[in-house]
């Protein structure tokens, strides 16, 4: 079980005014993201408005240039992969980081082998515990054990795997680039239903995703990125469905900024 | 036609795979090479069985395989991590050439052997680290420092040949060469060595952070730093053990040569090792090989040449039996695993 030490609802991990700069470019001008426990936070927006930096910062992979992250109300710097993972934010990136002409059980403990003091693998102690993260994410088959084949799996399957893998190590965080990206109608649930699973266990997910109609399903709240600044956020109470959180994007879009009047005070 | 609705399009019609179709799945190629050598075995083996059948006719195969599978096992871990080592038939040459210095400067042989094992890995890993810190491709890299290598040795050696024949009758001679008769076929003690390398090379490939981790590398080298592996280090490391081979290999052929070394040693190992691995069934893309299988094919490819002339084909037939195997092999190996991507 993820650890407890901080009751749902209240923020597990704090960017505050991030800025991150690429040479003359200023992806990230000030963001600032608040993720808090349990809940299934739905990161949006167009292609070229920081997202994908933003996520990246979120596992570490970027320092930020200005700015703090606070983990469990703890600053934390210099903020790197491993800060973040020590941290509990395990990330699953788009490629998802797997080989695909090895086992599941493999691929779960890819650069964590557990080993004796040899370094010899301890294959039963790996294979229950893939067994364990499968079963905890729903993942589980009959065509399927921890033995098969990667490669041999689908598309939702094999995020399946990178899912399970994250859970490993007790992540209290787990962030999803684009997860259902080029996955078919089946796929995509198979994914949500891992997602699902992961929320029912007491952890957070960000969900970072192109399709909105997706991230709608899944979240329960929205944060939308424009040009490097945050657009606007609210609960998905807030809108009234999915149409209207399009409309706003769209906005958004065409005219740069979106009229968070529409939206409905939450509770 | 009708059109299905998309919950029986979701139904999953993949079966269960049995414990022998896994147990296929996973050996596979490893069982392709033992049925080549069998195949090619009972080829020969029918048109000659009375030789074939006596246990004394494998006494000199035996004493010749054993360089080919220590050196064969050792190349899997390359070529699996996606590199290729072209460089080691000099460093065979070179760690005979720094055994037999070694020996007729006084050092007794099993400490030599020990100390040439410690250079072999020395110079393995600067070949690896020339090949990955330098961001050459291993082919380029190894084909240039295998004739480099070689140079110098025949720089050092100014075309010398290196002998301690007195040598002969030492315990470390023995260690290495000695002879186990059992019922007629004589087991050498370098074969021995060889399938404990083997065994050694297996389990290291298979159960130990090492192999798994160069199978990752070689399967997928941006997931693999992903995930946190330091892919430099796992290839530098690929290059230590076959270098680590490659001198094993030198000190076992110099002493199966009566310790004599020829400056020209281990030259012959290149093709060899290489079409061993390759009929044992490691493909050449990276990410899976076998070690048993790189086994079988190099007694395969080391029984092509004794096996047709004892088949009765002339001496002329052998590169062309050496071909086909090579190839139908390489088609089988095909037809029982293609790439999972």
């Amino acid at each position: 079980m993820a650890p407890a030490d901080i009751a749902p609802g209240a923020p597990i991990v704090e960017l505050r005014n991030i800025v991150k700069r690429f040479g003359s470019v200023e992806a990230l001008s000030g963001v600032s993201l608040t993720v808090r426990k349990g809940e299934v936070l739905g990161l949006l927006g167009d292609n070229g408005a920081g997202k994908s930096t933003l996520v990246k910062t979120l596992a570490g992979v970027h320092d930020p240039d200005g700015g703090e992250v606070l983990v469990k109300g703890r600053r934390v710097s210099p903020w790197t992969p491993l800060a973040a993972r020590n941290a509990g934010i395990e990330t699953v990136f788009q490629d998802r980081a797997l080989a695909p002409q090895h086992s599941i059980v493999t691929n779960i403990f890819m650069g964590r082998e557990i080993t004796n003091a040899l370094g010899l693998i301890r294959v039963r102690k790996q294979t229950d515990e893939a067994n364990r993260l499968m079963r905890e994410i729903g993942f589980t088959s009959k065509v399927f054990n921890p033995d098969s084949t990667v490669g041999h799996l689908s598309g939702g399957e094999r995020q399946g795997v990178a899912i399970a893998r994250a859970l490993y190590n007790n992540a209290d965080v787990i962030v999803l680039d684009e997860p259902t990206t080029a996955l078919s109608l089946t796929e995509t649930q198979k994914v949500f239903r891992f997602v699902r699973a992961v929320k029912d266990s007491g952890r957070t997910v960000v969900f970072i995703g192109h399709n909105i109609y997706h991230v709608w399903d899944i979240a329960d709240r929205f944060f939308v990125i424009d040009r490097g600044r945050m657009a606007f956020e609210g609960d998905k109470a807030a809108f009234t469905g999915a149409d209207h959180l399009i409309g706003m994007m769209q906005q958004l879009a065409e005219t740069g900024r979106a009229d968070t009047a529409t939206l409905r005070k939450s509770a | 036609m009708t059109t299905a609705p998309a919950q029986t399009a979701a139904v999953d019609k993949r079966g269960t795979p049995g414990f022998w179709r896994m147990f296929y799945r996973r050996n596979g190629r490893a069982l392709n090479a033992f049925v080549t050598f069998v195949l090619v075995w009972a080829f020969f083996a029918a048109n000659n069985p009375t030789l074939f059948l006596i246990p004394a006719y494998y006494n000199a195969f035996l004493f010749s395989v054993p360089a080919t599978i220590i050196m064969t096992t050792a190349l899997v871990f390359v070529i699996v991590s996606g590199e290729l080592d072209l460089a080691f038939p000099s460093v065979i040459g070179a760690a005979g050439g720094l055994f037999m210095t070694l020996v007729i400067s006084g050092v007794p042989i099993l400490p030599a052997a020990a100390l040439t094992m410690l250079g072999g890995a020395a110079l393995g890993t600067a070949i690896g680290a020339i090949v990955v810190y330098g961001k050459i491709s291993s082919l380029v890299a190894t084909l240039g420092l295998n004739f480099f290598i070689v140079g110098i040795v025949n720089l050092l050696a100014q075309g010398k040949n290196i002998e301690s024949r007195e040598s002969v009758s030492t315990f470390g001679y023995a260690f290495f060469t000695g002879k186990w008769d059992i019922f007629g076929l004589q087991v050498p003690n370098h074969f021995l060595i060889a399938v404990v390398w083997t065994v050694l090379c297996y389990v290291l490939f298979r159960y130990h952070r090492f192999g798994i981790r160069v199978q990752m590398v070689g399967d997928n080298p941006d997931s693999a730093r992903q995930m946190g592996i330091d892919i430099d280090r796992i290839r530098v490391g690929v290059f230590v053990w076959s270098g680590l081979a490659a001198a094993l290999c030198g000190v076992i052929l110099v002493q199966t040569a009566n310790m004599v070394w020829f400056p020209t040693s281990g030259k012959a190992y290149l093709l060899i090792a290489l079409a061993a691995l390759f009929v044992g069934g490691t493909p050449t893309w990276g990410g899976v090989g076998t070690i048993w299988g790189a086994f079988f094919g190099a007694l395969t490819v080391t029984l092509i040449p004794s096996g047709a002339v004892g088949a009765g084909f002339a001496g002329f037939w052998t590169d062309f039996i050496f071909g086909l195997v090579i190839i139908l092999t390489m088609v089988a190996h095909r037809f029982g695993g293609a790439r999972a991507r």
